[in-house]
């Protein structure tokens, strides 16, 4: 069956999941649904002790089985210990059928690759993948689906109980014996535990790992002892360092600066643009080098943000030490600058269902008037897509692209136009992350498109003459032009992963890729 | 007169041609032109392998106005020659040779580009020459280069080599540049020609630039070569007429149109005394205004 | 024209590919390795063998190694591949075969 953005999703699918396809943004608003409640395991007895020894004794007083889901926070990124420590050890209790949840995955989480092979691990839900396990499941080895959701749409299957949680692990930098956790104060810090709070809430078991066993309480915690079974402490729960890999450092590259430049002056010359208004921002080059020239102009005329939110950088926390925003909204670090500055009393820790869950009554992302996003391709159709790279492999998260571009009013999505020969604008986005119609502005090198269902954004930008505005249509045919029309991608019938919209639909299906011979 | 003689070259960017990523668009930057290099940023042996990619270069991407000019090896190589023909083959629209230290070596040059012309079926004369002085010699010759052909249509200060010659080196404040600069630029429009600056490569130190750019601004130069196109923004700022010279400009132009007529010579524009002497500045203004893109009026 | 010895053109840098051309066993035998081969495989191959036509070479193990380059680029390799092989540097047919 055909969805609202034209993809065709295969009835078994549908019906195996027991889903219905997407059908355009506010399907689900004001539909009443009821929250899944837990199963607790209470703690009366005032000698019971939560330490347990190790990853194992925690394991087996969970009682770990196969079959069951575990679930993982990705606060420290590509310096993440946690998840490969955990699965080890289920692999070595030999468990098979584990589902993996975790908030997202990366080239940290690559020696897991075997465990999807022997049958450890046959299913994933996870925002993204990035790395080895992401060819992996293109290629087919995944027994089962890979689920791929927004945060704001993870938040929401944990709280349906479509997604039933076994065992949480929450990686915390602090913990105390009784399971007080904090983002802050120890040895490896992430700032803050965000995707975490929803698993916390929902799973059966919590465990808490820590690097930093502190004396109790560890207050003000961000993450409860009332929630937690078990804290166990080992040498290392991440590598700090790594959390920031790739990003960071003010870009020099021409051509990325040109399109912050850009960027800066569609938010400039558009109506949200005044004192109070909100904003989020990426850890991209381009994004990171908008926010400093948009500083700029804030500065010159005398404009203050209200809030800003999501995942934070350095230029974002600057802006907060300078008093150029009231508070800022913290679901993730992204640079050790960010994690330090959350003792800022107006850096606020927020949950990710707070920052982005569309089945509560009303998120952070539907006050946000701009969000300045990446991705991989834009279609004709202003479809992105995040997770699968251009020759069919998934490699890439929603992460809370869904959800912030369709909460703000003006979503600006910053794309180079080649990515090497891959035209980015194209006529049809190899999978649909994000629909078009929560897309508003796309920034290239070659100039700029506004969605044409946005004819005041449109009007606004051409009165301003403030950037080169191209329709969609010319920016795809500008990059044909010079790169040649691509191939389509050939896959096999077989879906492997699903990518779901926010509200639990289907958006799309990633199908398993098919070989490619080199002497063909 | 070619119609380009004269045309806008605020800013003159070099690309390696050895460097497929780097010819492949630089005219998003939108530069004035560009300088596609065969000479000192070519290793040696790659010399061969630079001009395949120069000649599909120039005939299959389209730079969308922005002027191809072709560094060629200097007259001192074996490999000059065969770089024109390459160049002209491909449809370049200038030819920059290194090194230029007396008329005699623009005639040769341009020589070889008529003949390359003859045999690629080029439209003759559509080919211009600019010339980079880079020693004590050519700086000293400039007015008889400048003067060497009708298709060359500016010179250029090469600092490296320069400096060398004059036993020296860049200090990054410009003293050493000084006699050259002022020489060349007198030379240049007693001929009637462009004159271009030299390349500033300190890419960390962007304030040094925009002194450096003020500089040669106000010395009466044309445009600079470049090297990134990071300093092609600070360029074109400091290089295009302001709003405010723009209305003066025009001012100035309608005053003197209309006061002519009346039989008045001297006459105040925004309390400024002018007279007729006023009037092909004024006029520049406008036209360089024009072809930067930020004047679309009528005079 | 034949492949008189093993030459080599290009890098591995992104936007360009690397040509080695050999004495080949009586065809065009291609090898190729493309960063983009799903997307663009199939014109690459047909550049290649287009270029290789223009040369007049039939002869070969052509062996490429593609970073993303656009047809320009792999155009040029492949033509400077083939002129090293023939160790010809001047006098070049260009607007000819080299077009």
């Amino acid at each position: 069956m055909k969805n609202a953005v034209g993809r065709e999703i295969p009835d078994d699918i549908l019906r195996a999941l027991g889903k219905e396809p997407f059908q355009g943004n506010n399907y689900k608003n004001g539909v009443p649904f009821r929250r899944v409640a837990p199963i607790i395991h209470p703690v009366m007895d005032n000698q019971h002790s939560k330490l347990v020894k190790d990853i194992h004794e925690a394991l087996v007083k969970c009682k770990a089985h196969s079959g069951m889901t575990v679930s993982f926070h990705h606060h420290f990124r590509e310096g993440d210990l946690i998840v490969n420590m955990v699965m080890e050890e289920i692999h070595k209790m030999g468990l098979k059928n584990i589902t993996l949840a975790a908030t997202s995955l990366g080239k940290a989480h690559d020696p897991l690759v075997p465990m999807i092979e022997d049958g450890t691990i046959t299913r994933i839900e996870a925002s993204g993948v990035r790395g080895m396990i992401g060819r992996t499941i293109s290629e087919g080895k995944l027994k089962g689906l890979a689920i791929m959701r927004s945060h704001g749409g993870r938040v929401r299957s944990l709280m349906t109980g479509e997604t039933k949680v076994d065992i949480a692990f929450i990686g915390a930098p602090t913990s105390d014996d009784y399971g007080n956790l904090r983002g802050i104060g120890g040895k490896t810090n992430c700032g803050v535990l965000s995707y975490s709070h929803i698993d916390g809430d929902q799973a059966e078991y919590v465990v808490a790992i820590t690097d930093c066993l502190v004396p109790f309480p560890n207050f003000p915690a961000h993450i409860s002892m009332t929630k937690v079974d078990y804290v166990c402490v080992v040498d290392a729960i991440g590598i700090p360092e790594k959390i920031a890999t790739g990003a960071a450092k003010p870009t020099t590259d021409q051509r990325k600066l040109m399109m912050a430049e850009y960027c800066t002056q569609v938010v400039v010359n558009t109506p949200y643009f005044k004192d109070g208004f909100s904003y989020q921002t990426g850890v991209g080059g381009a994004s990171i080098a908008s926010t400093i020239s948009l500083t700029r102009i804030m500065e010159e005329r005398g404009i203050k943000m209200g809030f800003g939110v999501g995942g934070l950088t350095k230029p974002m926390c600057d802006l907060l030490d300078r008093g150029m925003v009231r508070v800022l909204m913290d679901t993730q670090a992204f640079d050790l600058d960010t994690v330090s500055n959350v003792i800022n009393p107006a850096h606020h820790r927020i949950s990710a269902g707070a920052y982005a869950n569309p089945f509560n009554k009303g998120a952070f992302v539907n006050k946000l008037d701009y969000v300045i996003l990446a991705s991989l391709e834009v279609d004709v159709h202003f479809n992105c897509n995040v997770v699968v790279g251009s020759d069919g492999v998934i490699t890439g998260a929603q992460g809370g692209h869904p959800d912030t571009a369709q909460g703000a009013k003006c979503t600006i999505v910053i794309c180079p136009l080649l990515q090497g020969r891959i035209p980015a604008i194209c006529s049809e986005v190899t999978t649909v992350t994000t629909p078009g119609e929560s897309v508003d502005v796309v920034v290239t090198d070659y100039g700029v498109a506004v969605n044409p269902n946005r004819h005041d954004l449109l009007e606004a930008l051409r009165k301003a003459d403030c950037v080169p505005l191209k329709t969609i249509e010319e920016l795809r045919d500008i990059a044909y032009s010079i790169t040649g029309e691509p191939d389509p991608v050939e896959f096999e019938d077989r879906v492997v992963g699903i990518i779901e919209a926010r509200d639990g639909t289907i958006m799309d299906v990633v199908r398993q890729i098919k070989k490619c011979d080199p002497k063909e | 007169m070619n119609p380009n003689m004269k045309r806008l070259r605020r800013s003159m960017m070099f690309l390696n041609c050895q460097k497929p990523s780097l010819i492949k668009d630089p005219y998003v930057y939108a530069p004035d032109s560009i300088m596609l290099d065969l000479e000192d940023a070519v290793a040696e042996r790659e010399k061969d392998a630079a001009r395949y990619s120069l000649y599909h270069a120039l005939q299959e991407i389209d730079y969308r106005g922005v002027e191809r000019v072709v560094r060629i090896n200097g007259l001192d190589t074996d490999l000059w020659k065969e770089d024109i023909r390459c160049s002209i083959a491909g449809g370049c629209d200038a030819v920059r040779i290194p090194k230029t230290e007396t008329a005699k070596d623009v005639q040769l040059v341009e020589e070889a580009v008529l003949k390359a012309e003859k045999e690629f079926h080029v439209e003759p004369g559509r080919t211009l020459i600019m010339a980079a002085l880079e020693s004590a010699r050519g700086v000293m010759n400039a007015f008889e280069i400048c003067c060497a052909s009708s298709r060359l249509f500016g010179i250029a200060l090469s600092g490296g080599d320069y400096t060398k010659d004059l036993q020296t080196t860049i200090s990054g404040t410009g003293v050493e540049l000084m006699g050259a600069r002022q020489h060349m630029i007198i030379a240049a429009r007693a001929a009637g020609v462009q004159c271009f600056d030299t390349v500033f490569t300190d890419l960390n130190n962007m304030d040094g630039f925009r002194k450096d750019v003020e500089t040669i601004h106000a010395m009466g130069f044309d445009g600079k070569s470049i090297i990134n196109p990071r300093q092609i923004p600070i360029v074109h700022e400091i290089f295009t007429p302001k709003q405010k010279e723009i209305i003066f400009a025009e001012k100035v132009v309608r005053e003197i149109d209309s006061k002519r007529a009346q039989g008045i010579g001297v006459f105040t524009v925004d309390g400024k005394m002018i007279d007729i002497a006023f009037y092909d500045g004024a006029k520049r203004i406008l036209a360089l205004a024009r072809a930067s893109g930020v004047y679309k009026g009528e005079l | 024209m034949d492949i008189l010895k093993t030459a080599i053109a290009g890098t591995v840098e992104s936007s360009d590919c690397l040509v080695t051309v050999e004495p080949g066993s009586g065809t065009i035998e291609l090898d190729l390795d493309s960063s983009v081969m799903r997307q663009f495989g199939r014109q690459i191959r047909k550049v290649i063998f287009e270029t290789l036509g223009r040369l007049d070479v039939s002869n070969v193990k052509i062996t490429v190694v593609d970073k993303g380059a656009l047809d320009c680029t792999i155009k040029a390799r492949v033509e400077c591949a083939v002129y090293r092989a023939n160790e010809m540097k001047d006098n070049l047919p260009w607007g000819d075969v080299i077009v």
